[in-house]
């Protein structure tokens, strides 16, 4: 039982870093059906920007806590200036082009980013320091939750809930909504649809840094390719939950997690991957919408 | 009040809009017919700056519009029912008529025009939770003109309301469309292929042909004149 509670754990918390990335998969899918495949990049920018400022930080004197929350939240700006940049640069000029090029265009991007790190910084995985504190209250259940975990599912879910909030309550997050649901008509009622797809992309960027902090100072290491694995589970996650619906996503993203850390701990952890992408086979043959991609009723 | 002036518009290498020049004065009701393919939806689109045009001009009280995004056109006042209602899906009928007010600064003023709305169409009180998805095409075209009517256009366009609606539908939707000219005082362009219910009710009308403006003349003399009899009211 022990056992299968720290599994749990353990799944709950790659689910929500998957969470956190695929986030940005399904609300750039929602608004512009583009599968933005550099997003796995602003994930890895951000841990690398995490890892940069908290080094610095650490000459300076400054202790744990302190520099998780400022690397943070210096890492967020980055990747939201990053996300904001790479909207700009590589998929607004292909707006009314046909739906392959911006693809290839992401493609590229991510390819581009990829070696830029590589180039900039090293090839080599350099460690992370751990930022997360321990609490003297997690001793107890050490065993199956430690602190750092604990932090990662409550930063997870602040984040998850702050987002829902936006999108239900805000002018912004009403005008996001109306963007996706029919883009033309949100035009028509005044809706500046470049803003609102800037604004999702930033959205998603400062979601996947924070994953991207979270993850460096959970694992201990971080590389430029980093990115690349992390933003293929948490596309897979998108598009088991249903790609394009934002509960969707956070349900793929968990169900995947525990798949992977019910297999790696029961089965092998060499076989984790199979039954990660098992699961989406199964769902994609099952109901090819995903988990809660449900075709609307409309009326015509 | 709105002036276009040897508009073209193109999609890619196909031109649309064939040098066209309209006018609407303010207070009027003023209807554009014609068949199916015609342009008519894309003069619209072109006025909102969906479809901006590849030369002429459009003016607006004297203001060029032409070269200007659509949020800051429909923030002039120029506001846009489109052809097929476009009602959001996923959001309830409250919603899209907030949505309506999305420009709107004076929020204060909001609920009475949405109680408005509701007195004009009182079916869309009785639904006001429900998704907008889910309404019959009538309520879609009610809601659609309510949410339109939210924004306080000072100009009206109206695509096609009466497209797939029942006869006694159509009738009521026309009324209201009077009505909101005459109580609101907004001026009304109007978009039809029902020719004959679209120009007993405008004051002037443009007959559209592959593009280009083929006749145009006072609603009146449209209904008598012997070709538009034999095109488009099938008399």
């Amino acid at each position: 039982m022990e056992y299968f509670l720290e599994l749990s754990s353990s799944g709950l918390v790659r689910g929500s870093i998957y969470a956190l990335i695929a986030l940005g998969y399904t609300m750039v899918y929602g608004i512009i059906q583009l599968i933005n495949f550099a997003h796995g990049e602003i994930y890895m920018i951000g841990a690398f920007v995490a890892l940069i400022v908290s080094g610095v930080l650490t000459i300076y004197g400054f202790s744990g806590v302190s520099i998780l929350i400022l690397a943070g939240l210096i890492a967020v700006i980055y990747a939201a200036a990053y996300g904001y940049t790479l909207e700009k640069i590589a998929y607004r000029p292909l707006r009314n082009a046909p739906r392959l090029s911006p693809l290839i265009s992401a493609i590229g991007m991510s390819l581009f980013l990829q070696n830029y790190v590589l180039l900039a910084q090293t090839p080599d995985f350099l460690p992370f320091p751990a930022l997360i504190p321990d609490f003297d209250f997690m001793e107890p259940i050490a065993h199956i939750m430690g602190s750092a975990e604990l932090v990662i599912l409550v930063t997870s879910a602040v984040s998850m809930v702050a987002l829902t909030v936006l999108i239900k309550y805000t002018r912004i997050g009403k005008a996001m909504r109306a963007t996706q649901q029919d883009m033309t008509m949100a035009r028509l009622v005044g809706v500046n649809v470049d803003n609102v797809i800037s604004t999702t992309f930033i959205i998603g960027s400062v979601l996947a840094a924070i994953g991207g902090v979270l993850v460096g100072s959970y694992i201990g290491q971080i590389n430029f390719y980093i990115g690349f694995m992390a933003g293929v589970k948490a596309f897979t996650a998108a598009v088991l939950g249903g790609i394009g619906n934002i509960p969707g996503a956070v349900l793929g993203a968990m169900v995947l997690g525990l798949t992977e850390a019910y297999a790696a701990g029961y089965i092998s952890s060499a076989y984790e991957d199979v039954f990660a992408f098992g699961v989406l086979v199964l769902i994609l043959i099952l109901r090819p919408s995903g988990l809660l991609g449900k075709a609307v009723t409309q009326k015509v | 009040m709105l002036e276009l002036r040897n508009v073209d518009t193109y999609y890619g290498n196909i031109q649309a809009l064939k040098g066209i020049s309209i006018d609407v004065n303010e207070g009027e009701i003023v209807t554009l017919i014609g068949a199916n393919g015609a342009g008519k939806s894309t003069t619209l689109m072109t006025i909102c700056g969906v479809t901006p045009p590849r030369s002429g001009e459009i003016y607006f009280k004297g203001t060029p519009i032409h070269k200007m995004p659509t949020d800051k056109i429909v923030a002039m006042g120029l506001v846009q029912v489109p052809e097929g209602r476009r009602i959001f899906p996923n959001m309830s009928v409250l919603e899209n008529l907030e949505m309506g007010t999305f420009l709107r600064r004076d929020k204060s003023e909001i609920q009475k025009d949405i109680d408005y709305a509701f007195d004009l169409f009182p079916i869309l009180a009785q639904r006001r939770s429900q998704m907008g998805g889910t309404l019959s095409g009538g309520e879609q075209q009610m809601l659609a003109i309510s949410r339109a009517l939210m924004a306080r256009p000072q100009v009206l366009l109206l695509d096609e309301p009466s497209l797939g609606l029942a006869p006694l539908i159509i009738k009521q939707i026309f009324e209201i469309i009077k009505k909101i000219n005459q109580e609101q005082k907004t001026t009304v362009f109007l978009v039809e292929q029902n020719a004959n219910q679209a120009l007993k009710l405008a004051d002037r009308g443009y007959v559209m042909e592959n593009g280009r403006i083929t006749l145009t003349d006072t609603a009146e003399n449209l209904l008598d004149n012997e070709q538009v009899r034999e095109a488009y009211l099938g008399l």
